[in-house]
């Protein structure tokens, strides 16, 4: 299985000859990036999106929230590290609280009580931290699979997958398990967003870019960046 | 004299009550608040009508809107490279598919609560950032960010930022490589087929 998708990921690659457009100074290595997301097009298109579709078909929209819940819960403890390690205890401070009440009280994160109580989700991860403690993003990355990064948020990815709690559960068929409900439930909350960026867009490659671009950016500086005055 | 300053504010009264006047926030509050409560009442709408939607924003959120501003934003430098016909049709496909995304944005609105925060500018400003919350369990706010410019015609909206992404930033790069590939009659072109498939796709709903 994945010999073959080697396989499907070396030839979509193949054909990315560079097309001798002007190149954007964020992206220099669009050709790559453009095969890679051929691939991932692919595969979402062939693989991805229809098991999403069945799993949204299949299962309530309540139990889909409270699955995301039980993963958001889990996540919040690296959140918190984050913030800590961006000199923000406060919302560090917060964010482990929410993992405490939720995971007692929320029983295991199915429910976020914290909320309700007032304590607020954040988003956090590594490529996060990185940003904030002034390293650039670098060009910009196509992951097989995982989409649009960059060169710091695929390092901060790599670090957020190291230390994800659920990589430490077993028996292994437990961990792909979780790891696959994971996925494919990411993938489902994702389908609306997903469907308006086909409408929204001309040249899907590109809105999709420039957008990770600024929503990144605005992440890093938890939503008031230095504002850009258009002209 | 005192009865005609009275009379004289009599009849100023219904003026400075109109939208003129209706600071952004709270411009912005009711428009929204309105339209979600039209949404969640239409039976054509909950059942995914969405030329009845398109008309809603049409009557409701475009008065509202600068479009010519948002579309010479999204030109760049290629706006004052353009004619006076170019740039009626470029504003008018652009309208046209920010309407139709907008409409398909709010489809999936399914009773997420909002939180509008107070303004923050100076009564003088003539240039604000409108910020409302949508809020949803399990995850992190998304925030909407309106920019507002005060005009004759009261406050008008040029650009929206979704989760901190400017849709007119974003159309930005979109716009300059067509045109730069295929000139702004090429965009048009763009917009057009673009509208067309959405317009068929939507027929179907």
């Amino acid at each position: 299985m994945i010999r073959l998708v080697l396989l499907a990921f070396l030839a979509a690659l193949g054909g990315c000859a560079s097309t001798g457009e002007e190149r954007d100074p964020r992206d220099p290595l669009e050709g790559f990036n453009r095969g890679v997301y051929r691939f991932n097009e692919g595969f979402d298109d062939w693989i991805a999106k229809p098991v999403a579709r069945t799993y949204r078909k299949a299962l309530h929209q309540e139990i889909r929230s409270r699955v995301g819940n039980f993963f958001a819960n889990v996540q919040d403890i690296f959140i918190g590290v984050n913030n800590f390690l961006q000199g923000k205890l406060e919302d560090g401070v917060n964010d482990w609280a929410r993992f405490a009440f939720n995971s007692t009280f929320g029983l295991l994160g199915l429910h976020d009580v914290a909320s309700d109580m007032g304590l607020e989700k954040h988003n956090e991860d590594f490529g996060q931290t990185f940003g904030r403690w002034g390293v650039p993003p670098g060009p910009y990355l196509i992951l097989p699979f995982l989409g649009s990064s960059t060169v710091r948020d695929g390092a901060g990815t790599a670090l957020d997958y190291y230390f994800a709690p659920l990589t430490e559960v077993r028996p292994i068929e437990l961990r792909n398990t979780l790891f696959g409900l994971y996925l494919v439930n990411t993938r489902a909350d994702l389908l609306d967003a997903s469907q308006l960026l086909e409408e929204a867009a001309l040249d899907k490659y590109t809105f999709q870019r420039d957008a990770f671009l600024q929503r990144r950016r605005s992440l890093i500086y938890d939503g008031n960046p230095p504002r850009e005055k258009l002209e | 004299m005192k009865r005609f300053l009275s009379m004289l504010c009599l009849t100023l009264l219904p003026l400075a009550a109109s939208a003129q006047d209706t600071a952004p926030d709270v411009l912005v509050k009711s428009v929204t608040l309105e339209v979600v409560e039209l949404i969640a009442k239409d039976k054509e709408i909950k059942a995914g009508g969405r030329a009845k939607l398109i008309e809603v924003i049409e009557a409701k959120v475009l008065p509202h809107f600068n479009f010519n501003a948002m579309t010479a934003l999204a030109m760049g430098q290629n706006w004052n490279k353009s004619s006076p016909e170019q740039k009626k049709r470029l504003t008018e496909e652009f309208k046209t598919l920010l309407v139709r995304t907008y409409a398909s944005a709010l489809a999936a609105y399914s009773e997420q609560k909002f939180d509008f925060r107070p303004l923050r500018a100076k009564p003088t400003d003539t240039d604000v950032t409108v910020n409302v919350r949508v809020l949803q369990p399990g995850a992190q706010a998304v925030t909407i960010d309106y920019s507002m410019e005060k005009t004759a015609s009261g406050w008008k909206v040029y650009d929206v930022m979704v989760g901190g992404v400017s849709l007119v930033a974003n159309y930005r790069t979109e716009f300059a490589n067509t045109v730069r590939n295929s000139g702004i009659d090429g965009l048009i072109k763009d917009l057009q087929t673009k509208n067309r498939s959405l317009a068929k796709q939507q027929e179907k709903k």
